[in-house]
């Protein structure tokens, strides 16, 4: 029999005028010892699974019918208390961003132990032996001692492991994790998914994971259900699902995975749902505005030379400067990048990189080092007029497309700002018929421009940000983590049109990411951060084939396995 | 923590100097302090000798410092119209505000907490929207207006309770008068300190509502819940002590308030507090009371705020590290 049965589940979301179906129709089941993966992209309705089986709907959510059974025993109808006291004890819930899971004001030892004694008859003393016991066993050293320890004072992935810890402090039949590693770095990623594999078979749990990430489900799952628009579309074992896939969705989804062992020319398309960028009306770039002018002054070498950067930011402030405490960011880091070219920056969190990408664009001071852009040193420039004029042809892209567009304005507005500032245009006129373009260059269509950024979904934003970017007709662009926020297939679409206009124009690029595989697909040459240095730069096949610097294979061997995914019989347009 | 509360503590020196310097400016250069305390008749020698004798010759350093050392152990000097040292007009009044003030910040917190405690956690119930409606009365209403109005009901046309004054009182050691041992004085009480609590009342129930809401959505209150904590743990253990911080810095900064500006409901009620003899000495033009007065407020607030800033340190323990 099954830990967990779900049979024709359907969960609806009353709302003003209609009811929203989130889930609709699906039947799963996980035994005890074994990981069921759920994947979907987002609004995709995997979540709501979960959150369904454990019974935290948000409110007005509910079941709307099929049944859900734990051990044979029906759990969906249950009275509140009932359910409730199954929450923990039952069944154990672990959630994506360890940051905020915990309660920042209760030690840990405190949070362990209410739970321990909510679910068991144990006096103080053996909850408490029973805590240290639990926070050994998820892998965190001096435990006796660090349990009583507030959740500020971890690392993300020793959060994460507490957030493992409590969820399991009952002994729970069935474990749903709720993308337990998205908010984690790939290093970090790789130990959880082994523990998470491990408790699962030591203590006979039952598990369902739900994620987007295909390198999650081909790591650590041994059956796999795929979800769209709350449906499921497939399910079965993951070998079995990513090998043959066959469902279109399915088989597209997959195809959309940036590969990390070859190159290819073009990302393929999931073409199965949202439509890819509607083509729109292509302007011919040459005559076009955003073709002319581009006659920068010709560079003789790299375009971009960076030599010695440094950047310290100050910890502890005093008025006394050696009492003053600075945590290096980035130590004398040196590259080039040539015109024409995409340079990758790689790293995990707080390698640095990001704060590179500040400091060439100037939104951060450098405290030591030279960046030399074509044949102006920009740390020197002090006239403000020398500055524009470096800035109009350096542009970023934001990780974030919900937080790097002014929700007050109108896209037509926040696209033609920067024409505007800069005077690029000789009248408003001409400023409306360049928006209306660009518009349609980046796939939007020129009536997205009456409308405000809350309208378009993550990617459709993200299309904005790209147009706002170039908008100054610039010569070079920085993408920091550009896709990292959005769906695979979005990010496919994303990432050909970046290298369609890179194409068409010409631009140079640095990309900074910490997917491995997505950095080999866009870039020539890439410079792997770590703590603030650069390990090691060479060309793209050169670092994936023989990687030189310890860090680098590293990396490269915590990048989750995909062979699993079948790629001979899907077309690689 | 030591050295955060040594600066502080050095912050709040700084504060107290700059309005003594305000308060010293007032008592010295508005008006002359001599023609306000002698009459017409009196002659020039004798006021030469008198400003002599207190000093007002002297640089106004000194003068400063003499008034500074003379506020450091409560000397204000004489009120012009009572002939009396000002602190010792203080003390007779300080024990009536004080009760007043802390009756109607209790009022406030043992009525506001719970309320917002409800509203936030059933945020659709019918109860929680009359509390927001009533709560909007609490806002807009004056505060003489709610005196007066509950003076009418309950004084004049229900005769339940006392319209004007502290009802009997008793001697405790040698200066503080206590209400709150007496019938007739708790109920004197009552009226003034809902009439001065109903304003804080509401801005606590709407602030602990508006920070509940906040809180409850967060993924730690989500975690407790699908680990099948009981509601009671839930509400109260996780969600209410987040709620905290912001709270108990509204919390402090009005019971300075209360004590501070207590002076409509006092006029009101005919209390006879601080609040009431500040009044007075504005009309009279008691600058003694008045620049007294000054330093007292500043004294308070910089005091609550200071206790309120160690408040923090026992509540969230993300400030106790990281922090010299």
């Amino acid at each position: 029999m099954s830990v967990l049965d779900i049979k024709d589940l359907r969960v609806e979301f009353p709302g003003r005028k209609s009811v929203f179906v989130a889930v609709d129709d699906v039947t799963l089941s996980v035994d005890a010892g074994k990981v069921l993966g759920v994947v979907g992209e987002s609004g995709a309705g995997k979540s709501t699974v979960g959150n369904a089986v454990i019974g935290l709907l948000q409110e007005p959510g509910h079941i709307a019918g099929g049944e859900v059974y734990l051990h044979g025993k029906r759990i969906d109808q249950l009275p509140y208390k009932e359910k409730r006291r199954l929450r923990g004890r039952k069944i154990g819930m672990i959630f994506q961003d360890p940051l905020t899971s915990l309660d920042p004001l209760q030690t840990v030892e405190s949070q362990l132990l209410e739970t321990i004694r909510t679910h068991l008859p144990l006096s103080r003393s053996q909850a408490r032996q029973r805590a240290i016991e639990l926070i050994e066993s998820v892998g965190i050293p001096d435990a006796s001692e660090r349990i009583k320890q507030y959740p500020h004072q971890f690392s993300g992935g020793m959060r994460q492991r507490v957030v493992i810890a409590l969820a399991l402090c009952a002994e729970p039949e069935l474990v749903i994790a709720d993308e337990p590693t998205t908010a984690l770095d790939v290093s970090i990623q790789a130990q959880i998914l082994d523990l998470m594999k491990k408790l699962c078979r030591e203590r006979n749990v039952a598990m369902l994971v739900i994620t987007h990430d295909m390198g999650v489900i081909a790591d650590i799952t041994d059956h796999v259900a795929v979800m769209y628009h709350g449906e499921l579309v497939e399910y079965g074992e993951t070998t079995q699902v990513l090998g043959a896939p066959e469902h279109p969705y399915t088989q597209s989804l997959i195809s959309a995975v940036p590969r990390p062992d070859i190159k290819v020319e073009r990302f393929p398309v999931v073409n199965y749902i949202e439509k890819a960028g509607t083509p729109q009306k292509q302007i011919d770039i040459a005559s076009h505005w955003l073709g002319k002018a581009r006659d920068y002054e010709k560079v003789t070498g790299p375009l971009v030379q960076i030599k010695d950067l440094e950047k310290r930011f100050e910890t502890r402030g005093s008025i006394f400067p050696s009492r003053r405490k600075y945590f290096q960011a980035v130590k004398k880091v040196s590259f080039d990048i040539n015109e024409g070219e995409t340079f990758g920056l790689v790293g995990e969190s707080g390698s640095g990189k990001s704060t590179i990408a500040r400091l060439i664009t100037g939104l951060y001071q450098p405290s030591g080092g030279s960046i030399l852009f074509g044949k102006t040193e920009l740390t020197s420039l002090k006239n403000r007029k020398d500055v524009l004029a470096m800035r109009r042809q350096m542009q970023m892209i934001f990780q974030d497309p919900y937080s790097s567009l002014n929700a007050r304005m109108r896209v037509s507005d926040i696209i033609g700002e920067p024409i505007k500032f800069h005077r690029l245009a000789s009248s408003n006129a001409e400023v409306r018929q360049i928006v209306d373009d660009l518009l349609d260059h980046v796939g939007l269509g020129a009536a997205a421009g009456k409308k405000f950024p809350h309208e378009f979904s993550g990617g459709q934003r993200q299309r904005i940000s790209i147009a706002r970017a170039l908008a100054t007709r610039p010569r070079f662009l920085i993408c920091d983590e550009p896709t990292s926020a959005l769906d695979v297939s979005i990010q496919a679409q994303i990432l050909n049109l970046l290298k369609d206009l890179q194409q068409e124009l010409g631009l140079t690029m640095l990309f900074i990411s910490h997917d491995l595989a997505v950095i080999r697909q866009m870039c020539n040459r890439i410079g792997v951060m770590r703590h603030g240095e650069l390990c090691e730069v060479s060309d793209c096949d050169q670092l994936f084939e023989a990687p030189q610097h310890p860090y680098t294979r590293e990396l490269l061997n915590l990048m989750p396995s995909l062979e699993l995914l079948s790629r001979a019989n899907l077309a690689t347009a | 923590m030591i050295g955060f509360a040594a600066r502080r503590i050095l912050q709040a020196l700084i504060v107290m100097l700059v309005v003594a310097l305000l308060a010293f400016t007032m008592f010295r250069f508005v008006g002359d302090p001599i023609n306000q305390m002698v009459g017409i008749e009196t002659s020039i020698e004798e006021r030469e000798a008198l400003r002599e004798r207190l000093g007002l010759n002297d640089p106004v350093a000194v003068q400063f410092f003499r008034f500074i050392t003379n506020a450091a152990q409560f000397d204000f000097g004489t009120s012009y119209q009572f002939r009396q040292p000002v602190s010792e007009l203080f003390a007779k009044r300080i024990p009536a505000t004080l009760e007043l003030s802390f009756t109607s910040a209790l009022f406030a917190l043992i009525v506001g907490i719970p309320m917002g405690i409800y509203a936030g956690l059933n945020r659709e119930s019918p109860i929680s929207k009359l509390f927001l409606s009533v709560s909007l009365i609490g806002i807009s209403l004056p505060t003489f207006f709610i005196g007066i109005l509950l003076i009418f009901l309950f004084s004049v046309t229900l005769q339940w309770l006392p319209s004007f004054g502290r009802g009997e009182t008793v001697q405790i050691g040698s200066w503080w008068t206590t209400g709150f041992l007496t019938i007739s004085g708790l109920k004197a009480l009552i009226l003034p300190s809902i009439t001065l609590g109903l304003y804080q009342m509401t801005l606590i129930m709407r602030l602990i509502r508006a920070e509940m809401l906040e809180v409850i959505r967060t993924d730690y209150i989500k975690f407790a819940r699908a680990r099948g904590l009981p509601d009671r743990l839930v509400n109260f253990r996780h969600a209410l002590k987040n709620t905290l911080v912001p709270v108990i810095t509204i919390t402090g900064l009005q019971l300075g308030a209360i004590i501070a500006f207590a002076t409509i409901t006092e006029t009101v009620f005919q209390w006879p507090g601080m609040g009431l003899m500040f009044l007075q000495a504005v009309q009279n033009v008691d600058i003694p009371i008045m620049s007294a007065y000054l330093m007292l407020t500043a004294f308070l607030f910089v005091t609550i705020n200071f206790i309120v800033d160690i408040l923090y340190f026992f509540i969230d323990p993300r400030l106790r590290v990281g922090r010299p």
